[in-house]
């Protein structure tokens, strides 16, 4: 099987973003960046049904320079090759929706006629989840979301879909076909020395969008919450601070 | 006119849509708001949604859209919206919505704004009058106000628990009920779904637990989670935890907490180390008195806390466990 994983670098979870001088947008000179979490898993899926099935795995990924950090990530863990979609709205800084993104991954990939396309069910920063569903629409495949399990018998596909409330759904459809991979799907590996070192050598091949993308949203303005609760925040060394909870809990609140 | 797509499975509604008509009754301002209903045998559906005060009720029901798949949905909502020419299309950010909502925006070819948590009017600077929806980015960490470009109709989700299907305004008499034809063939729908299940789980039926003691990422690694646990036991609590805890296999999927885990409402939720995602939350927004132990104090679990350490747990909670062995403080 072809397989394509779309990946995103995103800024590291533990990193309290920052932000820039139009306050729309973080900075992204401050932070480190990492792989999309739920992206890992359907790399993950991706690299085991190519165990399973042999074939390939090519990572895609639009954004700027940096993105060549996951990219070469990926090609460590095991993918074959990477098609990096650079320039144009992904050349510098700054938030891109998904359907710049989509409609730029669609351009970059329909010469290749991938069985299988698989992306994270979510990014971990702006978070829209329309990306792999708008892609799918672009390159005309059927698609399924947050994805707990893949069995793939060309050219037939059944997937494990998450529904509400721990409720599952089994849903099938013809190959090719793209899915949005849940986080959790698969205990993912990490790069070997071996790998990274194979890595060095696979093909980044650096594509650009033809056309100027239509912005689909604009972000006017980036704030911290607003809190909707007043939080007592118990100070204090943490045995005082401790035994003060307690307290609270007992005698305040009176729930324990 | 404003247009609420409503959900529903095996002609039973799904209650978020509910809000979604709050957050259309909100944004109309005068507009006139039509409500949606897709499906197969959607009448009685449909009559319910009749109460609310609305232009009227539209039903899409045809054979081939039971049950859901995106493919059906987004064909049919497409020819709906084509004939009825909504500035806006409100849906609850569920996840069948997540499941075929971008496809719809990317057949219309128009804006798709999700997990919209308010709608706010924005001030006029220089031309630009218009609303911003409210949405949370960065895991919650940012707020972010967003506006759709481009033409009409934009694509709302509304996340769920965000706007209050209490406040939806009833109409002094029924609304009309109006079928709408769509022409859908079943051989163009790709997708076969099997009938939904539960995995045999549900040995821990936390939404009856009186006290909670959740973990998240913060716990750090499985080795730690007795420490939890023996809180947990001073407390007389169930142990939980977040997704990614259940994930890494730390704890069943059973003990979840979240949008695809439990959704509970104790008298008491401990969250240790769990930094508050929006999956989280909605699973435990609605306890009586949630309490966060957590190394950062920009955490969003702050944000639901009556009462909250920043500090770190592996201090905190020896503590408390040594605390709650006196019975007085």
């Amino acid at each position: 099987m072809k397989i394509a994983v779309c990946l995103k670098q995103v800024p590291t979870r533990d990193w309290q973003p920052r932000l820039d001088d139009a306050k729309t947008w973080v900075r992204e000179q401050d932070a480190t960046f990492e792989m999309n979490e739920p992206d890992a898993y359907a790399l993950e899926e991706g690299l085991r049904l190519k165990e399973q099935h042999g074939g390939e795995v090519v990572v895609c990924s639009a954004g700027p320079a940096r993105v060549a950090q996951v990219l070469r990530e990926a090609l460590a863990r095991g993918a074959d090759r990477a098609i990096h979609v650079e320039g144009g709205p992904f050349a510098g800084a700054g938030s891109t929706d998904a359907f710049v993104v989509a409609t730029a991954l669609a351009e970059a990939m329909t010469s290749e006629q991938f069985d299988l396309v698989l992306t994270g069910l979510q990014s971990d920063d702006q978070g829209f989840g329309q990306t792999g569903v708008v892609l799918a629409e672009k390159l005309g495949l059927p698609h399924a979301t947050i994805v707990m399990e893949v069995q793939a018998t060309p050219p037939a596909l059944r997937v494990k879909r998450e529904l509400e409330g721990g409720w599952f759904q089994w849903v099938s459809m013809p190959l090719p076909a793209v899915l949005t991979i849940q986080s959790g799907i698969n205990q993912l590996r990490y790069a070997t020395l071996k790998g990274i070192m194979a890595a060095k050598k696979k093909e980044i091949r650096s594509v650009a969008p033809s056309a100027a993308p239509v912005v689909k949203i604009t972000i006017a303005s980036l704030y911290a919450p607003e809190k909707t609760k007043k939080t007592h925040l118990v100070e204090g060394a943490p045995a005082a601070a401790a035994k003060e909870l307690v307290r609270l809990l007992r005698e305040e609140a009176r729930v324990i | 006119m404003i247009l609420v797509v409503a959900e529903q499975r095996g002609g039973k509604l799904n209650r978020a849509t509910w809000e979604s008509i709050a957050a259309a009754q909100q944004l109309a301002a005068g507009q006139p708001v039509t409500v949606a209903v897709v499906g197969a045998g959607v009448a009685s559906v449909a009559a319910e949604l009749a109460a609310a005060q609305v232009q009227e009720v539209v039903t899409i029901d045809a054979p081939a859209l039971d049950p859901y798949t995106p493919d059906g949905f987004t064909a049919a909502l497409a020819q709906a919206i084509d004939e009825l020419a909504p500035s806006t299309v409100i849906l609850p950010h569920t996840y069948q919505t997540r499941d075929f909502a971008p496809k719809l925006a990317a057949r219309l070819d128009r804006a798709l704004v999700t997990d919209v948590t308010a709608i706010k009017g924005l001030r006029a600077e220089g031309s630009g009058l218009g609303v911003v929806f409210v949405r949370p980015m960065f895991q919650g960490k940012l707020t972010a106000d967003v506006v759709p470009q481009g033409p009409a109709p934009h694509v709302i989700t509304t996340q769920i628990g965000s706007f209050r299907a209490d406040q939806v305004v009833r109409g002094s008499a029924a609304a009309p009920v109006r079928a709408l034809t769509v022409t859908i063939d079943a051989a163009s729908i790709r997708q076969k779904p099997e009938a939904p299940f539960q995995e045999a789980r549900q040995a821990v039926d936390l939404s009856q637990a009186e006290r909670i003691v959740s973990v998240g990422r913060g716990i750090k690694e499985q080795g730690k989670l007795p420490l939890a646990q023996q809180l947990a036991d001073a407390l007389h609590a169930e142990l939980a935890a977040s997704r990614p805890i259940c994930d890494a296999g730390w704890l069943p999927m059973e003990r979840q907490v979240g949008s695809s885990g439990q959704t509970v409402a104790p008298k008491l939720y401990l969250a240790l180390g769990i930094s508050g995602a929006i999956q989280h939350l909605v699973g435990m927004k609605g306890s009586q008195t949630i309490v966060a132990i957590n190394k950062d104090p920009d955490a969003p679990i702050f944000e639901v806390a009556a009462y909250g350490i920043v500090g770190d747990l592996f201090d905190i909670v020896p503590a408390m466990i040594e605390a709650l062995k006196s019975p007085t403080s």
